[in-house]
């Protein structure tokens, strides 16, 4: 460079003041693109990803929606066992006179519209998987930053539990916690399931924080006197937030199976709750004579881990996250 | 190679005191102790003393923690509080029969997801990747308990092939046995293809296009071989630590799928004993999932010495 700059005084000397065509560098300044727009290039560029995201957000609206888009109360009683597109005769909203209510899934053993419990159902099951992955995502990240920036003792002993904790079978964990803190409901899911899966966030976060340490950035910062509670989450965390994005995406759909799973054994919610998870549990005794009751709930979660898949695989593909990098 | 089994070993048996020592606390964690949750609310006095002294809860907690790691080691895991019989009966026979659906899921799971994943990487883009990769996609979105209970509908409640309920033993012979834990163990097996599958495939495709393959081409070794030969071996490694990992799906998954079958297997002893607040049993059972899942992750690092010679010869840091 400066090299360049001194030949460049010699005046009549070739190249004097300029650079030959074949010489010039272009220069490229790579451009700063934000969340958000590296979101929507990826979605319109990968067909797959962006089924799985508007299926994502068709899934959100409906939960969200779910008084508006079931076609009954999840409490409302009809015939038993009616099979998908069958009727069900009688009065059911009291005024005196017998309707025929059609059943698209069908019906399960107390007589619950099936197609109703589902989409009840999937309130339940986002928001504990919403609940579940961002608890983990805040207590996994803390921890993984600190294990990074402070490294020795810290370092070992949290990464020392992460990997105890990562080569453990997460449902088992799950089932662990839930026996220890003695009881149902979905704030003991939430914390159990998401004890299980903070791990992961804590080793991605931990490696980014180790590759941007030395960073001028935070060399910087650290010399105009920023605490380390800010170096950490203000410099060096937005900086490595694409992983944790990417890795909270794919970590969703694992929360939902094990919400499922949780409460298919009967340590989830409470009973009562519909979710899809007891549906299937309720529909299991009953496979011979009514198998749309455990089918149509599975499918639901089939549908639903499917998308977030693959809006997941997408937003991977977006960030140019390797695969060893995140689950 | 010694050094690092014996390093693998003691890092096990570490793990496992770890495990135990959590259990061992998170038992006394418990919000009230075990003892007020196992009577209920309005437990007399006496029965509360009664019962402490019975599980020798009474004790200064270090005697407690000596007693219990020496317990441990003798396999002796105290008496179920529900059906009074011995914890290590109740485990000896559950033990076999969620291992007999394990070890089948596994079995059934790694012989479809090898040939699968390199037919989709040696056939990359035809029409046999794309179903590879679709069915494997598929896979990895359905639970276990899903799986199971798809299966028993069709092969069990339409066709009638196979039980949809209860084990037989091995000792009643191998057909009824293997009758019994077909379905479960490729209901187990299935989402654990699903996974390998696809690292199988990633991993193949990566292998074929390193450049020692194409030397492999120019030396004239002939496509079987240099698959085989070349290919294979390094594309395996990742595989098998996938292959590892996953493994904690087989064992969950199992938990699930015993409750779809009814067979009284070690998931449904833990449920059954978390819902009874049957202390004693859970964390025996918790620790024995452990310690087979502990177990399992040391023959996997094991079987890496055999598959990878850097680690053969003490050249990788383990």
């Amino acid at each position: 460079m400066s090299n360049d700059h001194e030949l460049g005084r010699y005046k009549g000397e070739f190249g004097a003041g300029e650079v030959p065509p074949e010489y010039e560098v272009e220069e490229t300044i790579e451009e700063h693109r934000t969340l958000a727009t590296r979101v929507v290039s990826t979605l319109k560029r990968d067909k797959l990803a962006l089924f799985g995201a508007v299926m994502v957000v068709l899934f959100v609206l409906t939960a969200v929606f779910a008084p508006f888009v079931a076609p009954h109360d999840p409490d409302d009683q009809f015939g038993f066992m009616k099979s998908p597109m069958s009727h069900s005769s009688g009065d059911f909203d009291g005024d005196g006179q017998a309707e025929r209510v059609l059943h698209v899934l069908g019906t399960d053993s107390f007589g619950h519209d099936i197609l109703t419990r589902i989409i009840y159902g999937a309130r339940v099951s986002l928001l504990v998987a919403f609940a579940t992955v961002a608890f983990a995502f805040c207590i996994g990240t803390t921890l993984g930053i600190l294990a990074g920036f402070y490294g020795g003792i810290v370092d070992s002993i949290i990464m020392r539990y992460v990997d105890f904790q990562w080569a453990f079978p997460e449902i088992i964990l799950g089932i662990g916690i839930i026996a220890v803190m003695g009881g149902l409901g979905v704030t003991n899911v939430v914390i159990a399931i998401g004890i299980a899966f903070l791990d992961d966030f804590a080793r991605i976060i931990r490696g980014e924080v180790l590759s941007i340490r030395e960073e001028e950035y935070v060399t910087a910062a650290r010399a105009v006197g920023m605490g380390d509670i800010r170096i950490m989450f203000k410099e060096m965390l937005p900086n490595a937030v694409a992983p944790l994005i990417v890795q909270a995406t794919l970590m969703i759909p694992f929360a939902i199976l094990a919400e499922a799973g949780l409460s298919f054994l009967g340590l989830g919610v409470k009973p009562t709750t519909p979710t899809w998870g007891l549906l299937i549990a309720d529909g299991r005794q009953f496979i011979e004579r009514a198998w749309w009751i455990s089918v149509m709930p599975g499918l639901a979660i089939m549908v639903t881990v499917l998308a977030f898949n693959m809006l997941g695989d997408g937003l991977r593909d977006a960030f140019d996250i390797s695969q060893e990098e995140v689950e | 190679m010694w050094r690092y089994v014996t390093k693998r070993v003691a890092h096990a048996l570490f793990v496992m005191w770890l495990v135990a020592t959590t259990v061992f606390f998170g038992l006394r964690a418990i919000p009230g102790g075990p003892i007020q949750a196992m009577l209920g609310q309005e437990a007399t006095p006496e029965a509360v003393r009664q019962l402490r002294g019975e599980l020798g809860l009474d004790r200064p907690l270090p005697v407690q923690y000596v007693d219990w790691m020496t317990d441990l080691l003798v396999l002796d895991m105290g008496t179920s509080i529900t059906s009074s019989a011995s914890v290590t009966t109740l485990i000896a026979q559950a033990a076999p029969r969620t291992l007999s659906i394990g070890g089948f899921g596994v079995f059934v799971g790694l012989a479809i997801a090898i040939p699968a994943g390199v037919i989709a990487a040696t056939n990359k883009n035809q029409l046999s990747d794309y179903v590879a990769t679709v069915v494997a996609f598929l896979g990895i979105s359905m639970p276990a308990f899903f799986v199971g209970i798809l299966l028993a509908i069709v092969f069990g409640v339409w066709l009638g092939w196979f039980p949809v309920i209860g084990y037989n033993p091995l000792s009643e012979g191998l057909e009824p046995w293997l009758r019994s834990i077909v379905l479960p163990g490729i209901a187990v097996g299935m989402p654990y293809a699903a996974g390998v599958t696809r690292m199988m495939r990633s991993s193949l495709l990566e292998v074929l296009d390193q450049q020692y393959m194409r030397t492999a081409l120019v030396k004239g070794l002939g496509g079987q071989t240099q698959l085989y030969k070349h290919a294979l071996q390094n594309a395996l490694i990742p595989v098998i630590t996938v292959a590892g990992i996953q493994l904690a799906l087989v064992l969950g998954g199992t938990v699930t799928v015993e409750i779809v079958f009814g067979i009284k297997g070690l998931g449904r002893l833990l449920v059954d004993s978390i819902l009874d607040r049957d202390y004693p049993v859970t964390q025996a059972t918790i620790l024995l999932i452990s310690g087979i899942f502990v177990f399992m992750n040391l023959l996997v690092d094991i079987a890496y010495t055999a598959i990878d010679p850097r680690i053969r010869y003490g050249g990788e840091e383990a």
